[in-house]
C-alpha cells in the first residue's frame, strides 16, 4: 500500500507560533512540500509533508514542539471538474468518512489530494479498486 | 509496626480522659501566664474550672492566624523566653509571619510524631529518606528531618531544587523515601521521564510522603504510577509544629490525627458552630502537650471531614480525609463557592492531560481553565482535541455548577514552580 506519512503539531493559536515552527524546520533544512494548518480557539493543529518526516519529528521534538505522525492517502486526479468528486463518492460508497482533505494542482494536468482517513489501508484498497494511483512517500516528493 | 504501640491503639475511653487532662493542663497554664488568653477568658467569663468535659472546649475561645500576627514576634509564650529553644516563622501570603516558639521539649515530641507516622507507613533504621522539603524557618524540613532521625533513617538533607542533584544523591545513596511536595513530586517525575530515567529499574524509591500543599487522589495515583513507589499523606502546618498532626497508614485512607497532642474539632467556617463526624467543615486543633506556645482552638482554614469509624491498621486516633481546600483558597465565580481542588480532581483523571493547570479568573467572573496536553493525548486530530476540550468543560459544569471555558495549550507552556505551584489567577476587577 501507497501510503504519505504526515507530521502533525501541536501549538498554541498565537502569533509568531506558525512561524516558529518553520524556522526550526529551516534550520534543519528541511523542506516543507505541504502544509494545513486547523486553528480551534486557543489552539491550532498543523500539518506538514516534509522532504524529511524523521529528522523533523527530531527536531520539533528536541524543541520541545508536541508533535506526532499522521499516515495519509496522497490521490493522483486530472485537474479536471469532479476529480474531488470520485475520490468523495468511491469512499462514500464503502462508507469511509473523509476527515480531511486537501488538494493542491501538481502539474499542469496532474493534481493530487491529500487524503486523511480513520482507517487508511481499507481507503487505500478501495481507491485503488477505482484505478485511482495512490502516490509512494517517494513519488509524492518528486512530484 | 508501631512507633508507640500503647498509645497509637490506645481504648478510646483512655484516650478521651488523656485528652481531658491534658486540656485541662493546658488551659490552666495559659489562664496563667499568656496575657493574650487571660484577656480572651476574661471577655468570654470563662474560668479554667468551666472545663469539666472536652464537650466543654467549645467555650473556649477561637486563636486565629490574624492573632497570630497580631502578636509577632512575641509570639503567645507560656514559658520564659529562655526555655524556648527553636523559632519557626510561618509566613503567610499576605502581612506579617507567625513566630513559633518551641522548648526542648516540644522539638522532641514533634519527632515523636514524625516518628509514629514513618514507622506507621513501614519505615525503619535502615530506611534512607531524601528530605526535599525548604530547610530554614519554615517547619517542613527540620520536624521532619528530627524525626526520621529518631527512627534511625539516614536522613539527606537535599532541600528542594536542582532535579540533577536530587537524581545524583538518589542514585548514590540509594534513597528509599523521599518527602516532598505534590507539585515538587510531578516536577521531578517530569525530569526523569524526560532523561529516560525509569525510577523503577535505577532508583531505589519505595515511598514518598507528600504532603503542604493540598492534593487529590488522582494526583497521588499518578507519582505513585510515575515514580514507581507508594505516596503518603501527610498533614501538618507549622503553628502546629509542621508535619506529623496526621498521617496516612498504609489503608491510604485517611490521615490518622495524633489526637493525644491535638484535639480535633470541625466546624463551619462561616458560624463556628460544630459539624457531626461524617460532614466537611473547618479542621480547629488545640495542643494538648505544647509547653512552649500551646494554641487554644486554632483555626487551621484547610476544610476537611472526620472519618470516625475504626480503621483496619489498629489505630484508634480517628482520621481526617485529605485536605479538601482551604477555606482561604476558596473561589467564587457567578454565585459559586468552589474550591481550586475540584477542578484538578478532573484534570488529574484524565490521561490525555498533563500535569500542570492554571485556573484564570477574568473580566466579569469569567472562569478559564488552561491545561498542558499530554503526549498521550495528541493524534494529530483537531477535531479529538476539540472533543475533549468539550468534556473537560462538561466535566468541570457537571462539579461546580459553572461552565468554564477551557483552553489546551502545549505542554512546557504553563509556569511550573518547583515548591509551591500557583494554580489561580485571579485578573478580575470588580
Ligand atoms: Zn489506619
Amino acid at each position: 500500500m501507497n501510503a504519505v506519512r504526515l507530521i502533525a503539531v501541536f501549538a498554541e493559536n498565537k502569533p509568531g507560533q506558525t512561524a516558529r515552527i518553520t524556522r526550526l524546520l529551516a534550520e534543519a533544512n528541511i523542506n516543507i512540500r505541504w502544509a494545513t494548518i486547523a486553528n480551534n480557539g486557543a489552539f491550532g493543529v498543523l500539518k506538514f509533508l516534509v522532504d524529511k518526516p524523521d529528522a523533523a519529528f527530531h527536531q520539533l521534538k528536541q524543541n520541545g514542539v508536541m508533535v506526532t505522525f499522521l499516515e495519509a492517502l496522497a490521490v493522483e486526479v486530472q485537474d479536471r471538474p469532479g476529480a474531488l468528486h470520485t475520490v468523495a463518492e468511491a469512499l462514500a460508497h464503502h462508507q469511509i468518512n473523509l476527515d480531511n482533505t486537501s488538494g493542491y494542482v501538481a502539474d499542469r494536468n496532474r493534481a493530487i489530494l491529500i487524503v486523511e482517513v480513520q482507517d487508511v489501508a481499507r481507503a487505500a484498497t478501495v481507491l485503488e479498486q477505482h484505478k485511482l494511483h495512490l502516490l509512494s512517500q517517494a513519488e509524492m516528493l518528486q512530484a | 509496626m508501631y512507633w508507640n504501640r500503647e498509645i497509637e491503639t490506645m481504648e478510646r475511653a483512655a484516650l478521651e480522659t488523656l485528652q481531658l487532662q491534658r486540656l485541662q493542663d493546658t488551659v490552666l497554664r495559659v489562664a496563667q501566664r499568656v496575657p493574650f488568653y487571660q484577656e480572651r477568658f476574661a471577655a468570654a467569663g470563662f474560668t479554667p474550672d468551666d472545663l469539666r468535659s472536652l464537650a466543654d472546649v467549645r467555650r473556649l475561645p477561637f486563636t486565629t492566624g490574624a492573632d497570630l500576627r497580631a502578636t509577632y514576634p512575641a509570639g503567645l509564650l507560656a514559658v520564659p523566653l529562655d526555655d524556648a529553644v527553636r523559632l519557626h516563622t510561618s509566613s503567610g501570603t499576605t502581612g506579617k509571619p507567625k513566630a513559633l516558639y518551641f522548648s526542648r521539649q516540644d522539638v522532641d515530641h514533634a519527632a515523636e510524631l514524625i516518628a509514629r507516622c514513618l514507622v506507621m507507613s513501614g519505615m525503619h533504621a535502615g530506611d534512607v529518606l531524601q528530605n526535599i522539603m525548604t530547610y530554614g524557618l519554615f517547619t517542613g524540613a527540620l520536624v521532619m528531618h528530627y524525626g526520621a532521625e529518631k527512627v534511625g533513617c539516614l536522613v539527606i538533607p537535599a532541600g528542594p531544587g536542582n532535579s540533577e542533584r536530587q537524581l545524583m544523591l538518589m542514585q548514590d545513596f540509594r534513597t528509599t523515601a523521599i518527602h516532598a511536595t505534590p507539585s515538587y513530586a510531578l516536577y521531578f517525575a517530569d525530569f526523569l521521564e524526560k532523561k529516560g530515567v525509569d525510577p523503577r529499574k535505577e532508583l531505589s524509591l519505595r515511598r514518598a510522603f507528600v504532603g503542604a500543599e493540598p492534593y487529590t487522589e488522582e494526583t497521588r495515583r499518578k507519582i505513585e504510577a510515575a515514580l514507581g513507589l507508594q505516596v503518603f499523606n501527610s498533614y501538618g502546618l507549622s503553628e502546629m509544629n509542621g508535619p506529623g498532626v496526621a498521617f496516612e497508614c498504609p489503608q491510604q485512607h485517611g490521615m490518622h490525627l495524633w489526637e493525644d497532642h491535638f484535639l480535633l474539632e470541625i466546624i463551619h467556617p462561616e458560624t463556628g458552630d460544630p459539624v457531626p463526624d461524617g460532614e466537611q467543615g473547618e479542621l480547629v486543633l488545640t495542643t494538648l502537650c505544647r509547653e512552649a506556645m500551646p494554641l487554644l482552638r486554632y483555626r487551621t482554614r484547610d476544610i476537611t471531614t472526620v472519618l470516625p469509624e475504626p480503621c483496619a491498621c489498629g489505630r484508634t486516633h480517628r482520621r481526617i480525609q485529605r485536605i479538601a481546600g482551604r477555606s482561604d483558597d476558596m473561589l467564587i465565580a457567578r454565585g459559586v463557592n468552589f474550591y481550586p481542588q475540584q477542578i484538578e480532581s478532573i484534570l488529574m483523571g484524565m490521561p490525555a492531560l498533563g500535569r500542570n493547570y492554571l485556573i484564570v479568573l477574568e473580566g466579569l467572573d469569567e472562569l478559564t481553565v488552561k491545561v498542558e496536553l499530554a503526549e498521550a493525548g495528541f493524534d494529530g486530530q483537531v477535531e479529538h482535541l476539540a472533543r475533549l476540550q468539550s468534556r473537560i468543560a462538561d466535566s468541570i459544569r457537571a462539579e461546580l455548577l459553572v461552565k468554564p471555558k477551557v483552553d489546551l495549550v502545549p505542554p512546557g507552556t504553563l509556569p511550573v514552580s518547583e515548591g509551591k505551584a500557583k494554580r489561580v489567577l485571579d485578573k478580575r476587577s470588580l
